[in-house]
């Protein structure tokens, strides 16, 4: 398997419920190559950060006067 | 789907009660795609007062969160078109990019980049790196990776296709992890953080 082929299943690395022969095959290209084993291992705590960091918080009072808004105006539908 | 269903005859504490189910998310992907929190709130109303009145529309096949994030998506490009003053907007803007197609960086990170950064200057670093994005790989990653739906969902919030969503995915994984690895990637045995700190206190 070329560093190519490995990219293209990329995703199937990622998610832990994958199993078979593709990921087989997947892991032993793994075993020879340090810069796919990189990629990957940079590639899920690229994803890692980003599902932890909760970049755009709704604060409550904003929640409350949008919450108000929406349903002023769902009343006059 | 009762909830679906009492707001369907007009039970509008139930459509109250879906609001608050699903009133974070839609914040979260609107500003993702808007990157202007005010655009963003319009959004979250716009998005959830057509749902409403859509609500006979709704045939029950999908569920309910992915029929109401394609109404956000659709919100938040027509949002973006406006403030651009009419230029067309899609997701299918800038997808042709070469950029992350093949690995360059492939230093590691290490130590934790959550060593390195507090949470604030993380949060920061993270916004400014996926706003870099094309619009059409950002909300891809952003409804898959970050909000976890499926790739059958996500194709069906976006009206892509599956191959599309991966293809697009898999471009949008590698690019955000080339430019993070700007941040977090180690640097003759340090990581970049340390040695800037170091070179700014000589």
């Amino acid at each position: 398997m070329t560093c190519t082929e490995f990219l293209a299943q990329l995703d199937e690395m990622l998610d832990p419920k994958m199993s078979g022969p593709l990921r087989d095959d997947l892991q032993e290209h793994l075993r020879c190559c340090e810069h796919c084993e990189i990629t990957l291992n940079t590639t899920r705590k690229t994803i890692e950060i980003y599902r932890s960091h909760e970049l755009y918080a709704l604060p409550d009072d904003l929640r409350e006067r949008l919450h108000k808004a929406i349903l002023a105006k769902c009343k006059k539908c | 789907m009762l909830l679906v269903e009492r707001a369907r005859q007009g039970d509008i504490a139930a459509f109250e009660k879906l609001v608050r189910q699903y009133d974070r998310q839609v914040f979260r992907i609107a500003n993702h795609i808007v990157q202007n929190r005010e655009d963003a709130e319009d959004v979250v109303q716009d998005a959830f007062l057509k749902a409403y009145e859509k609500l006979d529309q709704f045939q029950g096949n999908s569920k309910f969160y992915t029929w109401l994030v394609r109404i956000a998506v659709n919100e938040s490009l027509m949002r973006l078109r406006k403030r651009r003053t009419g230029r067309m907007v899609s997701i299918d803007e800038d997808v042709e990019t070469e950029e992350g197609s093949m690995p360059r960086d492939l230093a590691d990170w290490s130590p934790d980049p959550e060593a390195l950064y507090g949470q604030s200057e993380m949060g920061d670093i993270l916004r400014k790196t996926i706003q870099g994005l094309p619009p059409g790989f950002r909300v891809v990653f952003v409804l898959r990776d970050v909000e976890g739906l499926s790739t059958e969902e996500t194709a069906e919030s976006l009206g892509l296709s599956i191959p599309a969503v991966k293809s697009r995915l898999l471009r949008a994984r590698l690019q955000l992890r080339e430019r993070l690895a700007r941040y977090f990637k180690k640097r003759n045995g340090q990581a970049v953080h340390t040695q800037s700190a170091q070179d700014g206190a000589k």
